[in-house]
Protein backbone atom coordinates (compact mmCIF):
# COMPACT_ATOMS: atom_id res chain seq x y z
CA UNK A 1 0.00 0.00 0.00
CA UNK A 2 2.88 2.36 0.76
CA UNK A 3 4.25 1.84 -2.76
CA UNK A 4 0.85 2.63 -4.27
CA UNK A 5 0.56 5.75 -2.11
CA UNK A 6 4.04 6.91 -3.17
CA UNK A 7 3.17 6.39 -6.85
CA UNK A 8 -0.20 8.13 -6.46
CA UNK A 9 1.30 11.16 -4.68
CA UNK A 10 4.04 11.41 -7.30
CA UNK A 11 1.53 11.19 -10.14
CA UNK A 12 -0.55 14.02 -8.67
CA UNK A 13 2.57 16.08 -7.93
CA UNK A 14 3.73 15.63 -11.52
CA UNK A 15 0.79 17.62 -12.83
CA UNK A 16 -0.15 19.94 -9.98
CA UNK A 17 2.35 22.22 -8.31
CA UNK A 18 0.69 25.62 -8.48
CA UNK A 19 -3.01 24.72 -8.12
CA UNK A 20 -4.20 27.92 -9.84
CA UNK A 21 -1.95 27.28 -12.84
CA UNK A 22 -3.35 23.75 -13.25
CA UNK A 23 -6.90 25.04 -12.87
CA UNK A 24 -6.39 27.82 -15.45
CA UNK A 25 -4.86 25.37 -17.97
CA UNK A 26 -7.83 23.01 -17.60
CA UNK A 27 -10.31 25.91 -17.79
CA UNK A 28 -8.62 27.29 -20.95
CA UNK A 29 -8.73 23.90 -22.68
CA UNK A 30 -12.37 23.39 -21.64
CA UNK A 31 -13.28 26.85 -22.93
CA UNK A 32 -11.54 26.35 -26.29
CA UNK A 33 -13.11 22.88 -26.62
CA UNK A 34 -16.61 24.26 -26.00
CA UNK A 35 -16.00 27.19 -28.37
CA UNK A 36 -14.84 24.85 -31.17
CA UNK A 37 -17.29 21.98 -30.70
CA UNK A 38 -20.45 23.88 -29.82
CA UNK A 39 -20.01 27.53 -30.77
CA UNK A 40 -18.47 26.84 -34.18
CA UNK A 41 -15.24 28.74 -33.53
CA UNK A 42 -12.76 28.43 -36.41
CA UNK A 43 -10.34 25.59 -35.59
CA UNK A 44 -7.18 27.60 -36.24
CA UNK A 45 -8.41 30.54 -34.17
CA UNK A 46 -9.17 28.06 -31.38
CA UNK A 47 -5.61 26.75 -31.67
CA UNK A 48 -4.33 30.33 -31.51
CA UNK A 49 -6.32 30.88 -28.32
CA UNK A 50 -4.59 27.85 -26.80
CA UNK A 51 -1.15 29.33 -27.50
CA UNK A 52 -2.04 32.84 -26.29
CA UNK A 53 -3.87 31.40 -23.29
CA UNK A 54 -0.86 29.31 -22.24
CA UNK A 55 1.37 32.41 -22.42
CA UNK A 56 -1.11 34.45 -20.36
CA UNK A 57 -1.45 31.71 -17.72
CA UNK A 58 2.31 31.35 -17.45
CA UNK A 59 2.75 35.12 -17.12
CA UNK A 60 0.06 35.28 -14.41
CA UNK A 61 1.58 32.38 -12.46
CA UNK A 62 5.18 33.65 -12.37
CA UNK A 63 4.00 37.23 -11.73
CA UNK A 64 1.81 36.06 -8.83
CA UNK A 65 4.72 34.08 -7.33
CA UNK A 66 7.10 37.03 -7.64
CA UNK A 67 4.55 39.48 -6.19
CA UNK A 68 3.99 37.16 -3.23
CA UNK A 69 7.75 36.98 -2.61
CA UNK A 70 8.01 40.78 -2.75
CA UNK A 71 5.24 40.94 -0.16
CA UNK B 1 11.00 17.25 -43.24
CA UNK B 2 7.87 16.69 -41.19
CA UNK B 3 8.85 13.13 -40.45
CA UNK B 4 12.36 14.21 -39.51
CA UNK B 5 11.02 17.02 -37.30
CA UNK B 6 8.64 14.64 -35.52
CA UNK B 7 11.15 11.85 -34.95
CA UNK B 8 14.06 14.10 -33.96
CA UNK B 9 11.94 16.23 -31.61
CA UNK B 10 10.48 13.08 -30.02
CA UNK B 11 13.91 11.54 -29.40
CA UNK B 12 15.42 14.83 -28.25
CA UNK B 13 12.58 15.69 -25.83
CA UNK B 14 12.55 12.19 -24.38
CA UNK B 15 16.35 12.21 -24.08
CA UNK B 16 16.56 15.59 -22.32
CA UNK B 17 13.64 14.99 -19.93
CA UNK B 18 14.94 11.52 -19.05
CA UNK B 19 18.48 12.80 -18.67
CA UNK B 20 17.65 15.35 -15.96
CA UNK B 21 15.42 12.89 -14.11
CA UNK B 22 18.02 10.10 -14.23
CA UNK B 23 20.76 12.48 -13.02
CA UNK B 24 18.60 13.23 -9.94
CA UNK B 25 17.91 9.54 -9.28
CA UNK B 26 21.59 8.70 -9.81
CA UNK B 27 22.63 11.22 -7.10
CA UNK B 28 20.50 9.43 -4.49
CA UNK B 29 21.50 5.91 -5.58
CA UNK B 30 25.16 6.97 -5.44
CA UNK B 31 24.67 8.42 -1.95
CA UNK B 32 23.09 5.14 -0.82
CA UNK B 33 25.87 3.07 -2.38
CA UNK B 34 28.71 5.13 -0.89
CA UNK B 35 27.15 5.71 2.54
CA UNK B 36 25.49 2.33 3.09
CA UNK B 37 26.09 -0.67 0.84
CA UNK B 38 25.95 -1.11 -2.93
CA UNK B 39 23.66 -4.07 -2.28
CA UNK B 40 21.02 -1.74 -0.79
CA UNK B 41 21.45 0.71 -3.68
CA UNK B 42 21.10 -1.97 -6.38
CA UNK B 43 18.21 -3.79 -4.63
CA UNK B 44 16.23 -0.54 -4.29
CA UNK B 45 16.98 0.39 -7.91
CA UNK B 46 16.03 -3.07 -9.21
CA UNK B 47 12.73 -3.11 -7.27
CA UNK B 48 11.82 0.34 -8.59
CA UNK B 49 12.64 -0.73 -12.17
CA UNK B 50 10.34 -3.76 -11.74
CA UNK B 51 7.46 -1.51 -10.57
CA UNK B 52 8.10 0.83 -13.54
CA UNK B 53 8.13 -2.14 -15.94
CA UNK B 54 4.77 -3.31 -14.53
CA UNK B 55 3.37 0.20 -15.06
CA UNK B 56 4.51 0.15 -18.71
CA UNK B 57 3.09 -3.35 -19.27
CA UNK B 58 -0.28 -2.29 -17.80
CA UNK B 59 -0.47 1.17 -19.41
CA UNK B 60 0.75 0.18 -22.90
CA UNK B 61 -2.21 -2.03 -23.93
CA UNK B 62 -4.73 0.38 -22.35
CA UNK B 63 -3.39 3.27 -24.47
CA UNK B 64 -3.69 1.19 -27.64
CA UNK B 65 -7.45 0.95 -27.04
CA UNK B 66 -7.90 4.74 -27.01
CA UNK B 67 -8.77 6.31 -30.41
CA UNK B 68 -5.94 8.49 -31.79
CA UNK B 69 -7.68 11.88 -31.60
CA UNK B 70 -8.84 11.20 -28.02
CA UNK B 71 -5.32 10.06 -27.13
CA UNK B 72 -3.81 13.22 -28.65
CA UNK B 73 -6.24 15.37 -26.68
CA UNK B 74 -5.66 13.56 -23.34
CA UNK B 75 -1.87 13.56 -23.80
CA UNK B 76 -2.03 17.24 -24.83
CA UNK B 77 -3.93 18.16 -21.66
CA UNK B 78 -1.62 16.12 -19.38
CA UNK B 79 1.47 17.51 -21.07
CA UNK B 80 0.01 21.00 -20.63
CA UNK B 81 -0.16 20.50 -16.87
CA UNK B 82 3.22 18.74 -16.73
CA UNK B 83 5.11 21.02 -19.13
CA UNK B 84 3.74 24.29 -17.75
CA UNK B 85 4.76 23.19 -14.25
CA UNK B 86 8.33 22.59 -15.48
CA UNK B 87 8.42 25.83 -17.42
CA UNK B 88 7.08 27.90 -14.52
CA UNK B 89 9.68 26.46 -12.13
CA UNK B 90 12.47 26.91 -14.69
CA UNK B 91 11.56 30.58 -15.23
CA UNK B 92 11.40 31.22 -11.47
CA UNK B 93 14.75 29.43 -10.98
CA UNK B 94 16.46 31.31 -13.82
CA UNK B 95 15.23 34.64 -12.45
CA UNK B 96 16.44 33.88 -8.92
CA UNK B 97 13.05 33.61 -7.23
CA UNK B 98 13.59 29.97 -6.30
CA UNK B 99 17.00 28.38 -5.69
CA UNK B 100 18.72 26.49 -8.50
CA UNK B 101 18.70 22.71 -8.19
CA UNK B 102 22.09 21.62 -6.90
CA UNK B 103 23.11 17.96 -7.23
CA UNK B 104 26.05 18.32 -4.81
CA UNK B 105 23.72 19.77 -2.17
CA UNK B 106 21.18 16.97 -2.77
CA UNK B 107 23.99 14.43 -2.47
CA UNK B 108 25.26 16.02 0.78
CA UNK B 109 21.79 16.06 2.33
CA UNK B 110 21.07 12.46 1.37
CA UNK B 111 24.48 11.31 2.64
CA UNK B 112 23.92 13.09 5.97
CA UNK B 113 20.46 11.56 6.37
CA UNK B 114 21.79 8.09 5.56
CA UNK B 115 24.76 8.49 7.92
CA UNK B 116 22.39 9.28 10.79
CA UNK B 117 20.48 6.07 10.05
CA UNK B 118 23.64 3.95 9.97
CA UNK B 119 23.48 3.11 13.66
CA UNK B 120 19.90 1.92 13.43
CA UNK B 121 19.05 -1.78 13.07
CA UNK B 122 17.08 -1.18 9.88
CA UNK B 123 19.79 0.91 8.17
CA UNK B 124 20.07 -1.40 5.13
CA UNK B 125 16.32 -1.44 4.68
CA UNK B 126 16.01 2.36 4.98
CA UNK B 127 18.88 2.86 2.52
CA UNK B 128 17.26 0.44 0.09
CA UNK B 129 13.95 2.34 0.42
CA UNK B 130 15.75 5.64 -0.29
CA UNK B 131 17.18 4.23 -3.55
CA UNK B 132 13.83 2.63 -4.42
CA UNK B 133 11.89 5.88 -3.91
CA UNK B 134 14.38 7.98 -5.87
CA UNK B 135 14.39 5.68 -8.90
CA UNK B 136 10.63 5.14 -8.74
CA UNK B 137 9.72 8.83 -8.42
CA UNK B 138 12.06 10.04 -11.14
CA UNK B 139 11.28 6.94 -13.22
CA UNK B 140 7.53 7.63 -13.18
CA UNK B 141 8.24 10.98 -14.84
CA UNK B 142 10.48 9.30 -17.44
CA UNK B 143 7.75 6.73 -18.20
CA UNK B 144 5.16 9.50 -18.55
CA UNK B 145 7.34 11.56 -20.89
CA UNK B 146 8.18 8.52 -23.06
CA UNK B 147 4.53 7.51 -23.33
CA UNK B 148 3.31 11.09 -23.82
CA UNK B 149 5.75 12.18 -26.51
CA UNK B 150 5.81 8.78 -28.20
CA UNK B 151 2.28 7.42 -28.20
CA UNK B 152 0.44 10.07 -30.21
CA UNK B 153 2.52 9.54 -33.35
CA UNK B 154 3.21 5.85 -32.76
CA UNK B 155 6.81 6.76 -31.92
CA UNK B 156 7.06 5.14 -28.48
CA UNK B 157 10.07 3.15 -29.68
CA UNK B 158 11.93 6.35 -30.66
CA UNK B 159 10.94 8.01 -27.38
CA UNK B 160 12.19 4.92 -25.48
CA UNK B 161 15.43 5.12 -27.45
CA UNK B 162 15.93 8.71 -26.28
CA UNK B 163 15.35 7.64 -22.66
CA UNK B 164 17.67 4.65 -23.03
CA UNK B 165 20.50 6.77 -24.44
CA UNK B 166 20.04 9.19 -21.50
CA UNK B 167 20.11 6.30 -19.02
CA UNK B 168 23.27 4.77 -20.47
CA UNK B 169 24.98 8.16 -20.68
CA UNK B 170 24.26 9.02 -17.03
CA UNK B 171 25.27 5.57 -15.73
CA UNK B 172 28.50 5.40 -17.76
CA UNK B 173 29.47 8.99 -16.84
CA UNK B 174 28.50 8.38 -13.22
CA UNK B 175 30.57 5.21 -13.00
CA UNK B 176 33.55 7.01 -14.49
CA UNK B 177 33.46 10.09 -12.25
CA UNK B 178 32.06 8.28 -9.21
CA UNK B 179 30.39 11.41 -7.82
CA UNK B 180 27.17 13.41 -8.44
CA UNK B 181 26.92 14.86 -11.94
CA UNK B 182 26.90 18.43 -10.63
CA UNK B 183 28.42 19.92 -13.79
CA UNK B 184 25.36 19.01 -15.84
CA UNK B 185 23.54 22.29 -16.61
CA UNK B 186 20.40 20.80 -15.10
CA UNK B 187 18.45 24.04 -14.67
CA UNK B 188 18.99 25.13 -18.28
CA UNK B 189 18.04 21.65 -19.50
CA UNK B 190 14.86 21.78 -17.43
CA UNK B 191 13.94 25.08 -19.08
CA UNK B 192 14.42 23.53 -22.54
CA UNK B 193 12.38 20.45 -21.54
CA UNK B 194 9.58 22.66 -20.17
CA UNK B 195 9.54 24.60 -23.45
CA UNK B 196 9.45 21.40 -25.52
CA UNK B 197 6.74 19.69 -23.48
CA UNK B 198 4.56 22.80 -23.53
CA UNK B 199 5.04 23.08 -27.31
CA UNK B 200 3.97 19.44 -27.72
CA UNK B 201 0.99 20.12 -25.46
CA UNK B 202 -0.33 23.01 -27.56
CA UNK B 203 0.19 21.00 -30.74
CA UNK B 204 -1.55 17.82 -29.58
CA UNK B 205 -4.39 19.48 -27.71
CA UNK B 206 -5.11 21.38 -30.92
CA UNK B 207 -4.81 18.24 -33.07
CA UNK B 208 -7.13 16.40 -30.67
CA UNK B 209 -9.68 19.17 -31.25
CA UNK B 210 -9.30 18.85 -35.02
CA UNK B 211 -6.94 21.80 -35.65
CA UNK B 212 -4.80 21.41 -38.77
CA UNK B 213 -1.74 23.43 -37.86
CA UNK B 214 -0.04 25.31 -40.73
CA UNK B 215 3.23 23.54 -41.53
CA UNK B 216 1.90 20.44 -39.74
CA UNK B 217 4.53 19.04 -37.32
CA UNK B 218 6.81 22.03 -37.96
CA UNK B 219 4.30 24.04 -35.88
CA UNK B 220 5.92 22.45 -32.79
CA UNK B 221 9.16 24.27 -33.63
CA UNK B 222 7.24 27.55 -34.09
CA UNK B 223 5.57 27.11 -30.67
CA UNK B 224 8.99 26.37 -29.18
CA UNK B 225 10.43 29.60 -30.59
CA UNK B 226 7.46 31.69 -29.38
CA UNK B 227 7.55 30.14 -25.90
CA UNK B 228 11.35 30.60 -25.74
CA UNK B 229 11.08 34.30 -26.63
CA UNK B 230 8.30 34.73 -24.07
CA UNK B 231 10.29 32.92 -21.37
CA UNK B 232 13.41 34.99 -22.08
CA UNK B 233 11.41 38.20 -21.63
CA UNK B 234 9.76 36.88 -18.45
CA UNK B 235 13.15 35.81 -17.00
CA UNK B 236 14.69 39.23 -17.72
CA UNK B 237 11.77 41.13 -16.19
CA UNK B 238 11.68 38.89 -13.12
CA UNK B 239 15.47 39.04 -12.76
CA UNK B 240 15.43 42.83 -12.51
CA UNK B 241 12.56 42.80 -10.01
CA UNK B 242 14.38 40.12 -7.99
CA UNK B 243 17.62 42.10 -7.89
CA UNK B 244 15.67 45.15 -6.69
CA UNK B 245 14.11 42.98 -3.98
CA UNK B 246 17.54 41.61 -2.99
CA UNK B 247 18.94 45.15 -2.73
CA UNK B 248 16.00 46.26 -0.56
CA UNK B 249 16.49 43.26 1.72
CA UNK B 250 20.23 43.98 2.00
CA UNK B 251 19.58 47.51 3.29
Amino acid sequence: MTILRIIWEELIGMFIDDGALALFVLALIALVTVAIKWAGLDLLIGGGFLLVGYLAILAESVHRFAAKKRG
Amino acid sequence: MDNFTTISSTIFTSFLASFVEIVEAFTIVLAVGLTNTWRSAFTGTALALIVLAVMIVVLGPILQLVPLTALQFVVGVLLGLFGMRWLRKAILRASGYIPLHDEEKAFREETEALSKQRGLGRADYLAMIAAFKAVLLEGVEVVFVVIAVGSTHGLTLYASLGALIACVLVIVTGLLVHKPLARVPENSLKLVVGLMLTSFSIFWTGEGLGVSWPGEDFAIVVFFVILSAFSAIAINLLKSSHSTLAKEQAL
